[in-house]
């Protein structure tokens, strides 16, 4: 169920074979419905697979999924809302002093033409900083991807609790 | 017994003098009754007949030689999948697996309709993925997951899911039976999981990935594990032993139309689940001998064949005596009072073994996780426990320790989950 904006999103690839309406403008109050454009030239080969959110009271979180290019061009990432958070980043865990840490990943996530590119605890993520309020799990949050040139990615992440993705967030990290 | 034969009085004169004189007799009569086929097979034991002579209904090729071991029995296939999506949930009509989990949660204080349905979202979404192979979302140990060797995860909701959604309950609480013995521990709980596989490493994983997600929302309330032959000891669909020794589940129902789905209503495609876990005094079992346990069963041990008949799966003829005059099958065996003529209302039993270890003095804790699924508890399980609770010789030698009554909704498919037409 979880990867239902997927499948959506596969139809709309397929143009009318699905019957999904062609609109070009994301339908509001659809929460659960992916709203990527087939008709975009750049980011329409873009989509994410099994997101979820890490469940928090309140404060950081981060959330995680695969993102999958099907286009013949790569496509980077550059940033990320969510109603959420007023801040969202996104980040990279790398080691510093002998301890990974994890910092705003310069350039965004680049997923490769017909390529993957994971987001998961310990490594590449979108950081969400200032949640006031609780994302209990199995509540299902959306969020907004920017993408370089091309339509936004929308889709909604799953809450899920889970025990890891405690690396320490450094946010003067220089670069 | 209402006729006032107490039960005390019919067991001690009877089968609790296992061996004694009486009851030899009545046996052996019932034991010659039966033909060629019979020799009262009190030096047996170990001689390994079962399976033979075509026990129909199965797939005929097990074990065929007691000596041998495996044999005619394929290979564990530990990609082996089965569905999950469908009109019924997976579990109760699938060829049961060698391994099983059950697992009972209470919701905790607070937890209503709104949270249940995240629960059962996140939960099917568990179960979709694992029984097919895939890793659960957020999986720390995803390796574990490709080996689903036929999992099944099915959900079963207790009364108390239905009042913490404010819905009414399909479900009556059992009549209390004379016999019970019953454990709070063993008892009750708010939603069911029941998480059965080929393999135990596959088992434990599912669990824990499904416990995981249940415990924002619930408490554990009891955990029960069980076991029966492994897939590679024993062709799938024979009938298994339990540890008593008997072959255990031969009579059940073949129209699972008529005797298991719930055919109208919000379970429409669901169906029940009572779940009794039934000790067994594996010491005093110790003492009745082969011709007693046959007598107090109304089968015999090796082939599981009734005392009247040749073969597992021929019909038992209650109605025959021996030449004392007396039942072959006595009034009290087992089967005659478990018997329900009509298959349409016959319970679908899928029991599973539980050993749970050993005294210091040596003492085992053993027995049956009694899986009975039926279309109306009121109507197939009341009746069969009201009739073994009066009378059965079995009783000697069994306790109900733990009980427990789950609504099993029906299936669900690929947009949906577990419940969504009840809550």
């Amino acid at each position: 169920m979880f990867p239902r904006h997927v499948l959506a999103f596969g139809c709309l690839l397929a143009l009318t074979a699905c019957g999904v309406q062609q609109s070009s403008t994301p339908a509001a109050g659809a929460p659960a419905q992916v709203t990527a454009q087939a008709t975009a030239p750049a980011g329409a080969g873009l989509s994410i697979t099994d997101p979820w959110v890490k469940t928090t009271k309140k404060g950081m979180t981060a959330a995680f999924g695969v993102l999958v290019n099907d286009s013949d061009t790569e496509v980077t990432v550059v940033s990320a809302t969510s109603s959420l958070s007023p801040t969202v980043e996104l980040h990279e865990v790398v080691e510093s002093g002998g301890k990974m840490v994890m910092r705003a990943k310069e350039g965004g996530f680049v997923v490769p033409a017909h390529g993957t590119h994971p987001l998961e605890p310990g490594g590449d993520h979108i950081m969400l900083m200032g949640v006031t309020e609780e994302v209990k799990p199995g509540a299902r949050i959306p969020f907004t991807l920017t993408v370089k040139d091309g339509q936004p990615l929308e889709f909604t992440a799953v809450g899920k609790d889970f025990a890891g993705g405690k690396e320490d967030y450094q946010p003067g990290m220089d670069h | 017994m209402a006729a006032g034969i107490s039960r005390r009085g019919l067991l001690t004169g009877g089968a609790a003098v296992a061996g004694g004189a009486a009851m030899t007799v009545l046996a052996t009569a019932a034991a010659q009754e039966a033909g060629p086929a019979g020799g009262v097979p009190a030096a047996s034991g170990t001689s390994g007949t079962s399976g033979t002579s075509g026990t129909s209904g199965t797939s005929g090729t097990s074990a065929t030689s007691g000596g041998s071991g495996v044999s005619g029995a394929s290979a564990v296939d530990a990609s082996a999948v089965e569905p999950f999506h469908g009109r019924h949930q997976a579990g109760v009509a699938t060829t049961p697996q060698a391994h099983a989990v059950f697992v009972a949660f209470d919701l905790r204080p607070g937890t209503g309709k709104e949270a249940v349905v995240r629960l059962m979202h996140l939960l099917t979404d568990d179960a979709r993925r694992l029984t097919q192979g895939r890793p659960a979302l957020a999986d720390t140990e995803p390796e574990l997951a490709v080996a689903p060797a036929r999992l099944t995860v099915t959900f079963g909701f207790g009364p108390g899911l239905f009042a913490a959604a404010k819905t009414t309950s399909p479900l009556a609480p059992l009549p209390s039976f004379t016999t019970d013995k019953l454990d709070k521990r063993w008892g009750g709980g708010d939603l069911l999981v029941q998480i059965c596989a080929d393999d135990p490493i596959t088992v434990s994983h599912a669990l824990r990935m499904i416990v995981k997600d249940a415990r924002s929302f619930t408490r554990v309330r009891w955990t029960q594990r069980g076991f029966r032959r492994s897939a590679h000891a024993q062709a799938p669909g024979t009938t298994q032993r339990n540890l008593m020794g008997q072959l255990d589940g031969t009579v059940n129902p073949t129209d699972l139309d008529r005797a298991v789905w719930i055919t109208d209503g919000p379970l429409r495609g669901g169906t029940t689940l009572v779940l009794r876990r039934i000790r067994m005094n594996l010491e005093s079992w110790d003492a009745a001998d082969r011709v007693a346990r046959e007598f107090t069963i109304g089968r015999r041990l090796d082939t599981g064949a009734p005392l009247t008949g040749r073969a597992e799966h021929d019909e038992p003829d209650f109605a025959r005596l021996n030449r004392l005059g007396f039942p072959v099958i006595s009034e009290y065996a087992h089967i005659r009072r478990a018997r329900t003529e009509d298959p349409g209302s016959r319970i679908l039993r899928r029991p599973y073994n539980y050993d749970e270890g050993l005294t210091e003095a040596g003492t085992s804790d053993s027995g049956l996780i009694f899986a009975s699924y039926q279309a109306d508890i009121g109507r197939q399980f009341v009746p069969v426990q009201r009739r073994l609770a009066e009378g059965d010789l079995l009783n000697e030698w069994v306790t109900t320790i733990g009980s427990a009554v789950f609504a099993i909704p029906p299936g669900c498919g690929p947009d949906g989950w577990i419940g969504d037409r009840l809550l």
